[in-house]
């Protein structure tokens, strides 16, 4: 067994684990955060996509002990104050799920986007979820709610108390240019 | 899927590592980023007794200058060859074809270093550290060696390197004035190249002064296409030349035949890919 500690959503969580334990395993079983669902096992699908230290990883690919001493965001962290985050509410009103499997990974993954280009055109939608498969292949819908939210979220950048006030488009421009995050760790 | 029951190392520098992995013998495996060892320990292909994790050692995140090489650490994500400034400018075929590699998920938790070592064909990175002539440089308890990318890749899944040694660092030749290219054909996004083409090519005014190329998913280990190379060297820089060049590109590969493609098909895919990128990396136009 080995010892880890691990923030998910916020809580700060220390457990045993066996060394092959699965990060997605560790999130829904020991956890109960099912929030988190399993899709293909393999890699491929994006289902279980999570926030791990900044970055999209899908948790069926990360061993619980590499996620010691890390930041774990699930998409049941993402809701503040009990209102929904910009990308939840944008696919609720875009219909953006049919079945609803997918979904989960798909708002983690565009959240990974938005942050690292606040302002993308449709078709970097959609190259930055090439690794998330939706089975209902609605994604005309998925795209439309993450270009939504994308601009929801740019209005909000620049209504907040004390934000700098920018042209609307700035932002996206600037993040694209410096060619996205530098090295991080 | 679970994999089977494996004990855990995370040493914190190279030395604790490499003494990890002795003490491991040939039961022990490193785990970089995990993206082809997990899914490969899940689907119990392999059942290593020890995973020695060196996800933890910052010495092997460094990318630096070293006078006409850059020393990219073997640790270093996928995501970071995409974007570090550095890279972009010395090894842009790198950079360019890194970005080619899965989706942005497996990039942040992928490493250069871990999908070399794996020494998959298929992989887009094996044919362009060829390509680029990089030298590997591992260590092991006897200390450190490198080797050249036209010895690293023995046979498929196989590499240069033992058991008992941790590649460290990745060094490719600064190639800031070449022109380059990856053309990849596959199916879907994220899926496997079922051929890729990596093309660097140094221009001299009208000619093409010199082009290194290197094919992914040929054979069972990455290829150059060292005929077309020869017939490239020296050749009018012009579509005509390149595409006549491009001819050559399947000489003496022995490409598989699967789901995805005949042998007949790669063949036909590596010709055309090569007449791409190579047209591309000249700065001509692609018709």
């Amino acid at each position: 067994m080995a010892h880890i500690s691990v923030t998910v959503d916020g809580t700060v969580y220390d457990d045993d684990v066996e060394p092959r334990l699965l990060l997605v395993h560790y999130l829904r079983d020991r956890l109960g955060l099912t929030g988190t669902p399993i899709g293909c096992d393999t890699g491929n699908c994006g289902a279980c996509t999570v926030d791990l230290d900044g970055e999209s990883v899908k948790s069926c690919s990360v061993l619980a002990v590499q996620a010691d001493g890390c930041a774990v965001t699930t998409v049941q962290g993402l809701t503040g104050d009990g209102e929904w985050h910009p990308l939840q509410k944008a696919f609720h009103e875009q219909h953006a799920l049919q079945c609803g499997y997918c979904t989960p990974g798909m708002i983690m993954a565009a959240r990974d986007l938005l942050r690292e280009n606040p302002d993308p055109t449709p078709e970097e939608v959609r190259h930055a979820l090439e690794g998330n498969l939706c089975r209902c292949t609605g994604y005309q819908n998925i795209v439309r709610a993450v270009l939504a939210a994308a601009a929801e979220m740019r209005r909000r950048t620049i209504h907040e108390p004390g934000a700098v006030r920018q042209p609307a488009g700035a932002a996206g421009t600037a993040a694209g240019t410096a060619g996205g995050r530098g090295p991080r760790r | 899927m679970i994999p089977a029951a494996f004990d855990y190392a995370r040493p914190t520098t190279v030395d604790e590592a490499v003494r990890a992995l002795a003490e491991g013998g040939e039961e022990a495996k490193v785990l970089a980023g995990g993206q082809s060892l997990l899914p490969m320990l899940k689907l119990r292909l392999a059942f290593p007794e020890l995973l020695v994790d060196v996800g933890r050692v910052p010495e092997l995140r460094v990318i630096r200058e070293d006078g006409e090489m850059l020393a990219i650490g073997a640790m270093v994500s996928h995501h970071d060859v995409i974007h570090d400034p550095l890279i972009r400018r010395h090894a842009g075929l790198l950079s360019a074809a890194t970005a080619t590699v899965a989706d942005p998920a497996v990039r942040h938790r992928g490493t250069i270093g871990g999908s070399l070592s794996h020494g998959d064909p298929a992989g887009d990175l094996p044919s362009v550290i060829l390509a680029l002539d990089a030298e590997l440089v591992a260590r092991g308890p006897q200390g450190r060696r490198t080797i050249a990318a036209r010895d690293f890749f023995v046979d498929y899944l196989q590499t240069a390197l033992r058991p008992d040694e941790l590649l460290v660092e990745v060094r490719v030749p600064k190639m800031a004035d070449w022109g380059f290219r990856y053309e990849k054909f596959n199916r879907v996004a994220q899926a496997w190249a079922v051929v890729g083409v990596a093309a660097a090519v140094r221009r001299d005014d009208g000619h093409i002064a010199e082009a290194r190329i290197g094919l992914t998913n040929m054979g069972t280990t990455p290829l150059r296409a060292s005929a077309c190379e020869a017939a490239l060297a020296g050749a009018d820089a012009s579509t005509e030349a390149v595409a006549q060049a491009a001819d050559s590109a399947a000489e003496s590969t022995r490409p598989a035949s699967d789901l995805s493609a005949s042998s007949e098909y790669r063949e036909h895919l590596a010709r055309v890919l090569t007449r791409r990128a190579v047209l591309a990396a000249t700065d001509l136009d692609v018709r």
